[in-house]
């Protein structure tokens, strides 16, 4: 006989995702180690991080790279004034370009910030970073488009979302 | 910074699908042709050098809570006190500097929009600078997993 699956503690998922988003501890059965700090067991663990991967409320599961340290040190923020009806349009376009690592829309705040549509290119140097954007430019006739190209040059905190907890 | 070619093919096959199972390390030891130990050291030392943020979930954030990018037009020479009174409020996991008039960068996340808001306005009261406040209309690809260039790093 088997025995009848028991309701999984609403508050042991709340403490998973918590700890989940300080990471993956580094030992032989890490969800097993997650499941003695948060009163589930390792199977219930497992099938809740398969669950959310299924939902959709994990999008990624996996080595979360800090591409700074790595060399991308040219890392522009470009935004662009695209009118309200194009606006998905050019989107979903820009959202295909390989060199494209971001791309999404936001409200304009007239009249400090004109720019609805942003995307971000991560590079190892200016010089290529603002090669690629002129041949997007080019290729899809932005040129009348106001654009500005907003280049990072300190990053004072880098690290993933926490919304369940706070520091 | 250089890393060898283990550590590399470990970020290029593991930025997605970490093995969900007893035991992810081992599952991914056996891929690289490396052992369950050398897997955990060098994840552990990716972390330390700060290669490696962390080893787990990236949460889609419009299911997860409240999110917003958040822009101040700092004095120039008051830009890192500015930054780091910024990183004292709760929530903030991303802020940087940018070359423009507005030029501190920051994304705040809450549990829910409301307290997300209170933490703005405390923060803006507090600084009295002018401050942008940009929340996501539409995501067309958002996901930094992407493909690392090896040959063009430094």
């Amino acid at each position: 006989m088997t025995e009848e699956p028991r309701a999984v503690s609403a508050w042991g998922l709340l403490r998973l995702r918590k700890q989940l988003e300080r990471g993956l501890p580094l030992a032989a059965r890490p969800y097993q180690a997650l499941a003695e700090r948060t009163g589930l067991s390792e199977q219930e663990v497992i099938n809740a991080i398969i669950q959310w991967q299924e939902q959709g409320l994990i999008k990624r599961f996996g080595l979360v790279v800090k591409h700074r340290t790595l060399g991308y040190t040219a890392n522009a923020m470009v935004v662009w004034n695209i009118p309200d009806e194009q606006v998905r349009a050019v989107g979903n376009i820009m959202a295909g370009i390989p060199f494209i690592t971001l791309c999404y829309q936001r409200p304009r705040r007239l009249p400090d910030w004109p720019y609805n549509l942003f995307c971000m290119i991560h590079g190892t140097n200016r010089e290529r970073v603002l090669a690629q954007l002129d041949s997007l430019i080019t290729e899809h006739n932005l040129q009348d488009v106001k654009h500005s190209v907003l280049f990072s040059n300190k990053a004072y905190r880098q690290r993933g979302g926490r919304y369940v907890s706070h520091d | 910074m250089r890393l060898d070619h283990t550590d590399q093919q470990l970020i290029n096959h593991f930025q997605r699908h970490l093995p969900v199972c007893e035991r992810p390390y081992l599952e991914m030891s056996r891929q690289l042709g490396i052992s369950e130990k050398d897997v955990i050291e060098r994840l552990q030392s990716l972390q330390s050098r700060d290669v490696v943020g962390r080893v787990g979930p990236v949460f889609e954030h419009s299911q997860a809570g409240a999110s917003l990018l958040a822009a101040v037009a700092a004095p120039e020479e008051q830009i890192d006190l500015v930054a780091a009174r910024i990183n004292r409020t709760p929530g903030v996991n991303h802020n940087y500097a940018r070359e423009h008039t507005y030029n501190l960068w920051f994304v705040m996340t809450a549990p829910y929009s409301e307290l997300l808001e209170e933490h703005l306005d405390e923060l803006e009261q507090e600084l009295k600078l002018p401050m942008l406040r940009l929340p996501m209309v539409e995501g067309y690809h958002i996901d930094l997993g992407f493909d690392i260039d090896w040959e063009s790093l430094p």
